[in-house]
């Protein structure tokens, strides 16, 4: 594409086959405490990479 | 519903499909030609009607060039896609829930006398005390008898000043690891300490068991010393802190660390704290707006917001153009994972508190998460009997994106995961509903991340590969 650059590889809807399984970090164990951030933590299923 | 979201930031055209993630950054054109047909339409929009409304900016054999490109991506699914994910994640949370992490009130006393405290200088509007080992030792049993299948358990050693108990620290971090074996578990412990105490010895310990630390500090002098003053006048924290700080992240190679700082009306010039960090040679910091009541004076307030999101923006462009000279930093809330980043589930389930992350008084007892401690309303139960009022825990398990009326069609709320609970509570007395002027702030960080990521899309910045970093394992 000329005019379209896509910053991601894949869509949200599919990481709903195998999401869920909560191994990954707490929101607030991070540098927060006081927002809510989700964003920019890590998955850690293999399945969903 | 399909949801777009488009911003212009730094000389970016920036349009988020908000429900499947996609991100693009497109040339001006695209940019028109989705705004029309978000405004005529939708996904099912009439082209010769889209056209007409380009024709008088743009050449005809242009914009029909560009409309392809546009179909291209709604046929691979990254542009006007639906919600389709309100069922999944309301079955999602009525699944059992397993505890995975706990903020342990190590010490509710503390060394420094913060102005914007939430803990109250460390008592949490209750008395100073100090957690002993054998209320300890049952958090973490309750954790890992909790947990079901879960592997990896959290564990913030928190105040209070934490180090102000330090022996309890160490022998709990034993303790845990003794349990690692027969359990099939992996603690990830992290501490948030004030510096003061901070000796080599603690340095050591935690370079060898915790996979982060979260160091407070305000940012310039006088800034860090007007909040965060010591006790009795005994000379500027900031000075007695920024060396140890120094030190100590230089020990852990600039990485599984944060030097955290709080912004709040009194300076609202926040970036330069942040840079200051930057001068001072950290390279992972974050810097909060502070939660206040609106009668506190340095309680940010609605008529802040303009600045604040011009801080955001100067702080972003400041945060690209160090990274292209190869003297990046990280900012924690300009972290943002586009490609590997949480489930679809985990970002719209909430934060977690009050099920699968719980606080833990010196004493003993169980609340939703450190910023509930001291309101009995939400005492949960205790480390020795588990939780006793599981009406609350039901509450807050069905706290989710689409129970609030605010997020549910908020182009934020894939990122945020419906923000703070305390914070909604602090607010408006419930759990579901929203800190506005921290949503404003929120959306505002969220578009200055996607635009570094526009910025340092194909450039070569080392730092890129430890952004989303949980600690080399």
């Amino acid at each position: 594409m000329k005019r379209i650059k896509t910053l991601t590889s894949k869509s949200l809807k599919e990481t709903m086959k195998h999401g869920g399984c909560g191994e990954c970090q707490t929101s607030c164990q991070s540098a927060c405490k006081t927002s809510c951030t989700v964003g920019n933590q890590s998955c850690e299923n293999a399945a969903n990479r | 519903m399909t949801q777009i979201h488009q911003f212009r930031n730094n000389g970016y055209n920036i349009v988020m499909d908000v429900n499947s993630g996609s991100v693009h950054v497109v040339d001006d054109l695209v940019y028109d030609a989705i705004e029309a047909i978000c405004a005529h339409g939708g996904k099912e929009y009439q082209k010769e009607k889209v056209k007409s409304l380009l024709l008088d900016r743009y050449p005809g054999e242009e914009i029909t060039a560009a409309l392809t490109e546009i179909d291209e991506l709604i046929d691979e699914g990254l542009l006007f896609t639906e919600d389709t994910y309100q069922d999944y994640i309301i079955d999602f949370k009525k699944r059992k829930t397993v505890v995975k992490a706990l903020c342990l009130h190590i010490a509710h006393d503390c060394n420094l006398a913060c102005r914007y405290c939430f803990a109250e200088e460390g008592e949490y509007h209750g008395r100073r005390a100090l957690m002993s080992l054998e209320v300890g030792k049952k958090a973490l049993d309750f954790l890992v008898a909790n947990s079901g299948n879960r592997i990896h358990l959290e564990v913030d050693f928190f105040g209070g000043e934490p180090t102000m108990n330090w022996d309890v620290v160490k022998e709990l971090v034993k303790y845990g690891r003794s349990l690692e074996e027969p359990y099939n578990k992996k603690f990830r412990f992290t501490l948030t300490t004030n510096g003061i105490l901070l000796n080599d010895e603690i340095m050591e310990f935690c370079n060898r068991e915790m996979s982060n630390v979260v160091l407070s500090l305000d940012g310039r002098r006088e800034v860090n010393d007007r909040m965060r003053p010591t006790r009795n006048g005994h000379g500027s924290s900031y000075d007695i802190i920024v060396p140890k700080f120094q030190k100590f992240a230089e020990s852990r190679n600039q990485m599984n660390y944060y030097v955290r700082g709080t912004f709040t009306h009194e300076n609202l010039d926040f970036a330069s704290d942040a840079l200051h960090f930057a001068d001072l040679g950290f390279t992972q910091m974050s810097i909060e707006p502070v939660v206040a009541s609106p009668e506190d004076p340095y309680a940010i307030r609605e008529e802040d917001l303009p600045k604040i999101c011009e801080e955001y923006d100067r702080l972003a462009r400041e945060y690209v153009k160090r990274r292209k000279e190869g003297r990046g930093f990280n900012f924690f809330h300009f972290m943002i994972d586009l490609n590997q980043g949480p489930c679809v589930a985990k970002r719209l389930s909430g934060c977690g508190s009050g099920t699968e992350y719980l606080a833990v008084t010196p004493w003993g007892d169980l609340y939703p998460c450190h910023q509930f401690v001291g309101d009995e309303d939400f005492l949960l139960g205790n480390v020795y009997e588990g939780i006793t009022r599981p009406e609350i825990s039901d509450e807050f398990k069905l706290c989710n994106v689409y129970a609030k009326e605010k997020c549910r069609e908020c182009f934020a709320r894939f990122y945020c995961s419906g923000g703070c609970a305390a914070n909604s509570y602090k607010f408006h007395q419930s759990i579901n509903d929203a800190y506005d002027i921290g949503c404003v702030m929120q959306k505002k960080r969220i578009e200055c991340a996607i635009m570094i990521k526009a910025a340092l899309a194909g450039e070569d910045t080392p730092m890129s590969q430890c952004e989303s970093c949980l600690g080399c394992d």
